[in-house]
């Protein structure tokens, strides 16, 4: 028995070896890694194009905006996704990436359903979330405490709105969660709670959307700014991308994927934007 | 006589042959038959054991790169914080403020050190005498069928993905804590009595070992001296096993220590001191998991968890070391 298992242990290694091998001299390979907010949409727009264009090879993968970044830049994958400006990361040289914005999604706060609030001004939500409003009473609520759902350090959707809302002033202490799903659940299930959740989430009766200074959470307040809490989903390239992955991006930004699949999913289309954001959240109209 | 000889013979050659054993027919023996040549060079059966050595010293080689490759990795990452950017080591073990992203004064993991220990020990201290009972039913009292089948049923907890228990914590465990006593129900003790059921099977199937090592004649002479068989129990199985005992909830509290993606469900992840055990904490793995995507590698912060993942790989040699310190003394 030792006598024959010996040779196919080797052919299997030998196989092994020249699929492995086979996959990493794959030219038209593209590895999409980073950003989860934009893992669906990645994911999606891959499979269609992969569907349409045989021999391409598409890999997505998650793993935190701060992943994406590090690894395009180590040239580790061809894309890697970002809900950040790459330039606001410390350890970034982002004059080596070239930045595609391909999607924006807007980010809602959401309360536990009992505290008895639609609405809450910029000021009052940033009272909250640095701790000097405690008790939902204080903003026209029930007479309960609240408690505070932050997303973890260093993801996007909370640099995004620490940025807009917090302006500078350091967040409280509170619990922290990582992923939408999860908040979502929590903020459901537990009384008097307050967190935020990108838009595609929000999408359940389950839960209390916010008005920010009255303006509703929808998407077609984001074009113009009205709804000031949204951000750019980015797929960053290291330097010029080779022809497989130019291709791909081309294919993100093509009418097919930005009309149809970008809405469809619950994002907002780069095309639809009447104003621009730079990395220092300064607010230019387009064509002006 | 001679036809026997032959026939002896004959019988010989063939149970040779069928044992596939070369070169040594009966008929070849003799000074005429040997090829000396042959007899001189290393034998096929010598190059099988030559490929088999080489085979398994290859396989050791690589997992002990991979061991080392770890570690290296790890401990460069993980001192790159104490030598590049020079976080003091005393305040790293001791202070509870942390918040990398601001500098390297508030890399403090004080907080989830102790939330770490504090639901490892208080998950163990609850399971172990669970453990035990089960685990003395099974192989003092009921009968092998029973235990045969509450042996499966513990195999089956172990199987069930740790996902899963969080998600049954969170919907579950932590509402009910939070109706009895208050609070956001998140916190150590919804992780404690997650973590219970979790490394239940653990030191149930590992003590069911401990027990069946204890040899049967101590049970027979202490029944022999008029014990009972609570008495055995106690004053005999129990002693004798206890060394084996203690290794079992190490390795159990091992399982805990480690353990993150059910915990980070539960816990509430707030890098805060915990003051009582509903108040929402952070363990060392809970923070690694949520946070390390979001961190750009060869930064402070990136660095930083790195420094917390050197910690949990120093604290599993020791729990390894505790392991064989304790059997050292059976």
């Amino acid at each position: 028995m030792k006598r024959k298992t010996l040779p196919k242990l080797v052919i299997f290694l030998l196989l092994l070896v020249s699929l492995l091998d086979g996959c990493s001299n794959d030219s038209s390979k593209i590895t999409i890694v980073g950003s989860s907010a934009l893992q669906p949409l990645a994911e999606q727009a891959g499979n269609d194009y992969r569907l349409a264009h045989s021999g391409s090879n598409i890999v997505v993968q998650g793993g935190g905006s701060g992943t994406g970044l590090s690894q395009v830049q180590a040239g580790a994958v061809q894309i890697g996704s970002s809900d950040v400006f790459a330039d606001t990361q410390k350890g970034i040289n982002a004059n080596q990436l070239h930045d595609y914005k391909v999607a924006v999604v807007g980010i809602v706060p959401i309360v536990n359903k009992d505290v008895g609030v639609k609405n809450l001004s910029t000021k009052q939500l940033r009272a909250i979330f640095t701790g000097k409003i405690t008790n939902w009473s204080q903003v026209g609520g029930k007479k309960e405490n609240i408690i505070v759902i932050n997303r973890s350090r260093g993801s996007g959707t909370r640099a995004t709105f620490e940025d807009l809302i917090l302006q500078g002033q350091d967040a409280m202490k509170s619990q922290e969660q990582d992923s939408n799903g999860t908040v979502k659940k929590i903020v459901n299930s537990t009384p008097g709670t307050i967190s935020y959740i990108s838009f595609p989430y929000a999408e359940d009766s389950n839960i209390q959307k916010l008005s920010i200074d009255h303006i509703q959470p929808v998407n077609k307040n984001i074009p113009d700014n009205k709804w000031h809490l949204w951000s750019y989903e980015h797929m960053y390239t290291k330097g010029k991308p080779n022809k497989a992955t130019a291709a791909f991006l081309r294919y993100m930004l093509s009418k097919k994927v930005q009309k149809n699949l970008i809405p469809q999913i619950g994002y907002l289309s780069v095309n639809e934007m009447k104003v621009m954001r730079d990395s220092h959240n300064k607010i230019t109209e387009i064509g002006k | 006589m001679s036809e026997k000889e032959t026939d002896l013979q004959e019988v010989v050659n063939q149970a040779l042959a069928e044992q596939k054993v070369p070169h040594v027919k009966l008929k070849k023996i003799g000074p005429n038959s040997v090829d000396i040549e042959k007899l001189t060079k290393p034998s096929k059966e010598t190059h099988q054991e030559y490929w088999g050595r080489g085979l398994t010293l290859l396989a050791i080689f690589l997992i002990g790169l991979l061991v080392v490759s770890i570690i290296g990795f790890v401990g460069e990452h993980g001192l790159a914080t104490f030598f590049s950017d020079h976080v003091n080591l005393f305040s790293f073990l001791f202070s509870s403020d942390w918040n990398p992203g601001a500098g390297n004064k508030h890399v403090g993991a004080a907080a989830m050190i102790v939330t770490s220990f504090a639901v490892t020990l208080i998950a163990a201290l609850i399971a172990a005498p669970f453990a035990i009972a089960v685990a003395l039913f099974m192989t003092e009292y009921s009968s092998a069928k029973s235990a045969n089948f509450l042996q499966s049923v513990t195999e089956l907890l172990v199987g069930i993905p740790s996902v899963v228990y969080g998600f049954l914590g969170l919907s579950v465990v932590v509402p009910a804590i939070r109706m009895i006593f208050g609070g956001t129900g998140f916190g150590i003790l919804a992780a404690t009595l997650i973590l219970f059921v979790m490394v239940l099977p653990t030191i149930t199937s590992l003590t069911v070992d401990a027990f069946k090592a204890v040899p049967d004649e101590l049970r027979k002479s202490s029944a022999a001296l008029g014990a009972t068989r609570w008495q055995t129990i106690y004053h005999v199985v129990l002693r004798a096993a206890t060394p084996r005992i203690l290794t079992a909830i190490i390795f159990g509290m091992a399982r805990a220590f480690g353990e993150a993606l059910a915990v980070q469900m539960v816990i509430g992840n707030a890098v805060l001191m915990p003051y009582n055990l509903v108040s929402p904490a952070a363990t060392l793995t809970s923070q690694l998991t949520s946070q390390m995507g979001n961190t750009v590698m060869g930064t402070l912060p990136n660095n930083a968890l790195w420094s917390l993942a050197l910690l949990l790989l120093l604290m599993s040699l020791v729990f390894n070391f505790l392991v064989r310190l304790v059997g050292k003394k059976r």
